[in-house]
């Protein structure tokens, strides 16, 4: 009996603090940010902690990738579409108490694209001849030649604005005027924001929201079944979710990415040089085997390099129909009936090297022999990325609305095609709605028939959710938690 | 005496400073740009070289050689290039789990082997010596990963009386610290301790055999008197090596359990700066390991010279 109240005593102590109402949020996610600064780096990991959350930009990303008003209430664009005139919104502070006026906005936009600026995303304001204060309450934004993504780009997590007092340690005390304040950085455990209760919006729900840090898959598991995380985002171990889905404690959300997977090919490589090539691996490719194999179901096959919830979206994966018998023809008729032999370099994550053996063994069917090498990031983008030395490689492009790539000729895959190039430059300068649709068509549709790679998948973001939390985004418009309007159900 | 330590001290010494050399050379050689990896796909390449420039990449390897052990020296080990604290910020934060785990686990697997080993080399060819022989055979084969789902599957999953992982911070309390590296340390623990105590048996049974043990007896100490007083001195000298090696593996090679239970330690740091190519971090963690394995044979050494008294004429 004795024994018995002892254990009992010690289980108590042991399971910790007696369940409180739930006001927290404690989110596992597989990377942490290496910093915390949105307008110098690439990692997504900081977008996920800070964007919306803490940071807010002149517009913002809704749940669908709408672009609405963020920081900037209402705006006015001139007839040559040079001009945008932006009206901020009343009484906005930042988290340390100073105001949010024009001048941080000259400030934000003038750092990101400045000479030694370290913004990754560099090209979003480079279109962008000068940026004035008219009053503190209103920004104008004069353009060299007309952007139709202008309010697009300002909406990245990359231009978020904030504020020369703060701004010398934004890295590792980030101060924004978002719903949530930063609070605290475990470094390599977890971040901790608290409500910021001065916010100018609507307050968010949740008093404190904590960030984990678990990269493992069977560690993410352990996590979400011991209940330590209420929420998983992008939940690694897509294998466990139907044991989840299974469980009426959780909630699966699978939602689409702005990741288009592709078989980047090297088109200044031979044989890929021939569009027939190009053409043949297209055909040689089953993607439904490869999102049932390597990504256990989750995904959408693309013909093209486009994100399919995208209302512009045109289906052109009937142009690489899985076709073995004519993979096989058109190689023939490029003169390699006997096949050939090409590199296929994989980058870490589980969509490129499940995926690339699957590939591989496709490719082997048809005659095409692969080399397969497993690379590090760090590896891939020296060799690959910029070294261009590769023959095949896969690599989801996670960037919203990034077709623009493909005008680039100095860009990894090397494709150049003059025709593309102007269109993307006319679709830049066009600001027409309709008409910017038809160009985004054309667009899918000429490198589609050009086979600049192999589309395969449109990644699915897997979410794993307690039961009773509210308001996570399913899709992931852009790389961002947005917890301002998550809460609890009574 | 003396003379023992100070040539001990003079190859520490040497061995930190070759050290420090190949360290540096192998991640020089190591392909990836820090800038690069930070900046990603879309990055313009003049951002790519202004952060370069920022972060001191473009000054010479040799000069990087110097500034970097001038700086161990005073005890400065840089910036990180991704995470933009100082270095030794972060080694200290890590260390204080990684060297709490490692000594947890150390003594947990000295308590366990000891008792252990003892009984079974006493007791040779019993059935008593069989059954253990055969759990820590059982030990040493079970991987140690493996073991620590098991644990968190059971005792975090199941039983709820721990967390999967994590670590709260000694911020939270010593319980609450000691009880996010109990699962970890009884995962590390367990191999370490079947390998010492077979180490410990064997070295025991070989002292056992020896002349002096049969005197010992013949003036009429009992067995176990004559274990205590004789045995154990003489079969120290392996079991002090196999510990001096085991607590170099569990505050360096502790990376797989970090994984498991998602433990900020030094093992994940290390890991994590390896694949950003945070150079910086992966050549001063190493740095420090190195050190550390390097003191602790020192220490080793030095223990080895006071059980036997022979060792220290020899020097």
């Amino acid at each position: 009996m004795k024994l018995k109240t002892l254990t009992s005593a010690i289980a108590l102590t042991l399971a910790g603090g007696v369940a409180q109402a739930e006001t927290g949020l404690i989110v596992g996610i597989q990377l942490e940010p290496p910093h915390l600064d949105p307008t110098s780096a690439a990692a997504g990991a900081i977008d996920q902690v800070l964007y919306s959350n803490v940071f807010e930009g002149l517009t913002r990303f809704g749940p669908d990738g709408s672009v609405n008003p963020g920081l900037a209430e209402s705006w006015e664009i001139s007839e040559d579409g040079l001009t945008y005139t932006f009206k901020l919104r009343d009484g906005v502070t930042f988290h340390d108490g100073t105001a949010m006026d024009a001048s941080d906005v000259v400030f934000s936009l003038d750092r990101a694209r400045a000479e030694d600026s370290a913004n990754a995303q560099k090209a979003l304001f480079g279109g962008i001849e000068s940026v004035e204060a008219v009053d503190p309450n209103t920004v104008r934004v004069t353009l060299s030649a007309a952007n139709g993504s202008f309010l697009f780009n300002m909406a990245w997590g990359d231009a978020v604005i904030v504020a020369t007092e703060s701004i010398e340690n934004i890295k590792t005390d980030p101060v924004g005027t978002g719903a949530f304040k930063f609070s605290n950085w475990v470094q390599g455990d977890q971040i901790e924001l608290v409500r910021n209760e001065d916010y100018w919006g609507t307050p968010a729900s949740l008093e404190t929201a904590t960030f984990k840090f678990i990269s493992d898959p069977t560690a993410a598991f352990a996590a979400m079944m011991a209940e330590d995380v209420d929420v998983f985002y992008s939940y690694p171990a897509p294998e466990n979710l139907p044991q989840f889905e299974a469980d009426s404690r959780f909630e699966v959300l699978v939602g689409s990415s702005e990741g288009e997977t592709i078989l980047s090919t090297n088109n200044l490589m031979e044989p890929f040089t021939d569009v027939r090539v190009r053409k043949a691996v297209a055909h040689a490719i089953d993607r439904q085997a490869i999102i049932d194999g390597a990504m256990f179901g989750l995904g959408t096959p693309i013909g093209t390099h486009f994100a399919p919830h995208n209302p512009d979206y045109v289906d052109l994966t009937a142009n690489s129909q899985y076709d073995p018998d004519l993979a096989r023809s058109l190689l023939a008729e490029a003169g390699y009936a006997d096949g050939f032999t090409t590199t296929l370099k994989l980058p870490p994550p589980s969509y490129a090297r499940r995926g690339g053996e699957i590939i591989a063994s496709q490719l082997r069917a048809v005659g095409i022999q692969t080399e397969i090498s497993n690379l590090e990031w760090a590896q891939w983008l020296e060799q690959v990325f910029r070294g261009k030395d590769f023959g095949l490689t896969i690599v989801s492009h996670t960037e919203p609305f990034d077709i623009g790539i493909y005008a680039r000729p100095d860009y990894y895959f090397q494709y150049d095609n003059p025709d593309f190039q102007t269109l993307i430059e006319d679709l830049t300068a066009e600001t027409d709605p309709a008409t910017r649709s038809e160009m985004i068509a054309t667009a899918q549709t000429i490198i589609s028939n050009d086979y600049v790679n192999g589309y395969l998948f449109q990644l699915a973001v897997p979410t794993v959710v307690k039961a009773g939390v509210e308001g996570i985004w399913p899709d992931a418009p852009t790389q961002a938690i947005d917890l301002t309007a998550v809460s609890w159900s009574k | 005496m003396a003379h023992y330590v100070l040539t001990r001290l003079l190859s520490l010494a040497i061995s930190l400073i070759v050290a420090s050399i190949v360290i540096f050379a192998l991640i020089e050689i190591i392909p990836g740009d820090p800038a690069a990896f930070m900046l990603g796909i879309n990055a313009q390449e003049d951002t790519v070289a202004a952060l370069r420039s920022e972060l001191g990449l473009d000054a010479s390897p040799v000069a990087r050689y110097f500034e970097w052990v001038g700086g161990m020296v005073t005890g400065d080990f840089g910036t990180s290039y991704t995470y933009r604290t100082p270095v030794t910020e972060m080694i200290g934060e890590r260390l204080w789990i990684s060297l709490p785990l490692a000594l947890i686990a150390l003594a947990l697997s000295t308590l366990i082997a000891f008792p252990v080993g003892i009984l079974a080399a006493s007791r040779r060819g019993s059935m008593t010596d069989t059954v253990i022989m055969g759990f820590t055979q059982l030990g040493v084969a079970i991987p140690n990963f493996w073991f620590a789902m098991l644990m968190v599957l059971v005792f975090a999953i199941n039983l709820r009386w721990f967390s999967a992982g994590g670590f709260p911070g000694w911020d939270e309390g010593l319980v609450a610290g000691l009880k996010a590296l109990t699962l970890p340390a009884v995962s590390l623990a367990l191999p370490q301790a079947s390998i010492l105590a077979r180490v410990m048996r064997s070295a025991l049974v070989d002292t056992l055999d020896e002349d002096f043990m049969r005197t010992a007896r013949a003036k009429g100490l009992t067995r176990g008197q004559a274990i205590k007083r004789h045995a154990l001195r003489n079969a120290m000298i392996p079991v002090l090596t196999i510990i001096g090696l085991q607590f170099s593996f569990l505050l360096a090679g502790a990376i797989i359990i970090e994984n498991v239970f998602f433990l900020p330690g030094l093992g994940r740091l290390i890991f994590q700066a390896i694949s950003q190519r945070d150079l910086i971090v992966v050549e001063s963690v190493v740095m420090l390991l190195v050190f550390a394995v390097i003191v602790v044979n020192f220490a080793v050494d030095i223990a080895y010279a006071i059980v036997d008294p022979r060792l220290r004429r020899q020097a």
